[in-house]
């Protein structure tokens, strides 16, 4: 017991400042790194199709760039740049909203329920999470191939209603703070078992769909791997597949492409703009707080 | 009371559960066995006739373990280790970075002040699109580009780093390292938050320090993030595909360096699917064990010593 005051006067106040110092620096210099590339990549956006050394402020060919991007050379090349933009849209939003509200149902069923088979059925999703999406991609091309669904956008998607690190993220939310209570209330009040998922166990999820959202969101309109997989016209391409042909392409024009990966990167920011709040205070929140 | 409690909703249970496992059933179980399928087989492509609209593929039937040892052996043995290396070399950083980040977030004496600006900013790069970052980091990284030119004003070195097989590859793990640790800073930070304050706050009054707190209470009881974070960059690391391609193309450049495991399984879906069926399930038992190793190491331990520790109370009880 003696110890405990001694141990106290050790770190003291200048060890604090200090700490303070390091913890300052590391993370300005962290941000620095992680942000200058996107700075040098708006400020290419802005310069011409060469672009050699380094340029700290904006140049004078963004329009420039904006036209050729809308160009027939761009669209020969590329196929058209702002459709894809949209099927990755479309892919994204469409798995988002798959596997967030299957997740959290998943998971709903295992916390809320009792039934014979609920641990082995919580133990298989935690197994198959370890299981990436690679380990079946052959038999899944050729599955998909076999029923006529390559080229659509159905593999894309529809797949994501089975999202079992999704489903774990969501069940340890659940455990943490989702008490059983509120849906007994629900029930003594005649509430039905769907109802009360989507009226009252939804709205008691939002920090936790805020967050599994971006990451579902942000994982399907960053996926390469798949829709390069299963789309084959040009007009079904996503922007990832834009960005490998430009990549391809070995006499190309930095500028113009430089304000593509720009246009591509700005509805992401977007849509992380309006939910980062969620994401930053929401997590921890309890519902039944106090 | 009694009649109400004699309601039973197990059945509500079994039917919440339908979704996820029809549609795992169709696309996931069923193309994992057929893949398992598939890598046992020597499927050859036929381009012969012209009367044929497009290639042919032949099922020379099943060929035991021919398209395993492949895997094992020259390019694509090479691509195992290539992921492996790439993982490790941004996974590490990105933990202990992470984790001190998380911590000093948390820390009730340190008090970082405009931490939403902080942590919005450090999360930023893993919104962005993997490939779009790389196709970026490859124009700043080539001849003449804008970090080029840094590295040759501060250095004077003037070759390409990328054309260095450890410089690309370090390039990867950069990448990989900026676009996950504001994410895995975040998770943890979360999970840290989550614990309730009061216990840093008796802490702090019996006077433990911050690094006595953080191994001391929060590392024990964010165990299962924690977990969670392992769990999804091994498997994240193992799926390694998106930056190596943009930055080094299909070819791995240079010389083969960058050539991943799942790069092989696109460069392969076609040509000869039995090997790229065999690389899928290669991945999926390695995920599987490491998986499993993680798995067993933080979490069941655990509760295996409080089981260990009741029984022996038992026995000195009795």
């Amino acid at each position: 017991m003696s110890d405990a005051p001694k141990i106290k006067q050790s770190t003291g106040k200048g060890s604090l400042l200090a700490r303070r110092i390091i913890a300052y620096t590391v993370l300005v210099v962290l941000i620095v790194i992680s942000l200058l590339p996107f700075y040098l990549l708006i400020i290419n956006a802005t310069r011409g199709r060469v672009q050699a050394g380094i340029r700290w402020y904006p140049d004078q060919y963004l329009l420039d760039n904006f036209r050729n991007l809308f160009s027939a050379t761009t669209q020969n090349n590329f196929g058209n740049v702002f459709r894809a933009l949209g099927n990755s849209f479309i892919v994204a939003a469409g798995s988002c909203v798959l596997t967030v509200y299957f997740s959290a149902l998943t998971a709903y069923a295992i916390h809320a329920y009792d039934f014979k088979l609920k641990k082995i059925a919580h133990t298989f999703i935690l197994l198959i999470m370890m299981v990436p999406t690679q380990a079946s991609a052959i038999g899944f091309y050729r599955f998909m191939n076999d029923l006529g669904l390559t080229d659509t956008y159905i593999p894309l998607i529809v797949p994501a209603v089975a999202a079992p690190a999704t489903y774990f993220f969501m069940i340890q939310y659940m455990k943490s703070s989702l008490p059983l209570e509120i849906i007994e209330a629900a029930r003594i009040d005649g509430c039905g078992e769907f109802k009360t998922f989507n009226r009252i166990i939804i709205p008691i999820m939002k920090p936790a769909f805020a967050v599994q959202a971006i990451f579902s969101f942000v994982a399907s309109w960053n996926n390469f791997f798949m829709p390069q997989m299963i789309l084959s016209s040009k007009e079904k391409y996503t922007i990832p597949i834009v960005l490998s042909l430009m990549r391809a392409e070995t006499r190309i024009d930095y500028g113009v492409i430089n304000l593509y990966i720009v246009i591509a990167v700005i509805p992401v920011i977007l849509i992380y703009l309006c939910l980062s709040k969620f994401i930053i205070r929401g997590i921890a929140l309890g519902s039944v707080k106090g | 009371m009694k009649k109400r409690k004699s309601i039973s909703y197990a059945k509500w249970g079994y039917i919440f559960l339908i979704p996820f496992f029809l549609v795992y059933a169709v696309f996931s179980l069923y193309p994992l066995i057929s893949t398992f399928v598939t890598s046992f087989m020597d499927i050859t492509v036929d381009q012969g006739f012209i009367s044929f609209s497009g290639e042919q593929e032949v099922n020379n039937g099943f060929c035991g373990l021919q398209n395993y040892t492949a895997v094992f052996t020259g390019e694509i043995g090479r691509s195992f280790y290539n992921t492996a290396v790439m993982w490790l070399l941004g996974f590490i950083p990105q933990i202990i970075i992470s984790l001190l980040l998380a911590a000093w977030f948390t820390d009730l004496r340190l008090k970082i002040k405009a931490q939403g600006f902080f942590k919005a900013l450090i999360y930023l790069p893993n919104i962005l699109m993997a490939s779009a970052v790389s196709y970026l980091f490859y124009g700043l990284f080539s001849q003449g580009g804008g970090i080029w030119t840094i590295i040759n004003d501060i250095t004077g070195y003037e070759g390409v780093l990328l054309d260095n097989a450890w410089g690309a590859r370090s390039i990867v793990a950069l990448i990989n390292f900026l676009l996950w640790y504001g994410n895995t800073t975040i998770l943890l930070m979360a999970a840290i938050m989550g614990v309730d304050t009061s216990l840093y706050e008796s802490a702090q009054i019996d006077g433990a320090n911050s690094s006595q707190m953080f191994w001391k209470i929060t590392m024990p009881l964010i165990r299962p993030i924690l977990l969670y974070v392992l769990i999804t960059s091994l498997i994240g690391g193992i799926q390694m595909y998106d930056v190596p391609t943009l930055l080094a193309t299909s070819t791995g450049y240079p010389g083969q360096s960058l050539l991943t495991l799942v790069m092989q399984i696109q460069n392969r879906k076609d040509a000869s699917p039995g090997i790229a069926s065999a690389i899928c399930i290669v991945i999926f038992i390695v995920t599987a064990i490491l998986g499993g190793i993680i798995f067993y190491v933080t979490e069941d331990r655990s509760d295996k010593r409080l089981a260990r520790k009741r029984k022996k109370s038992a026995k000195e009880a009795v």
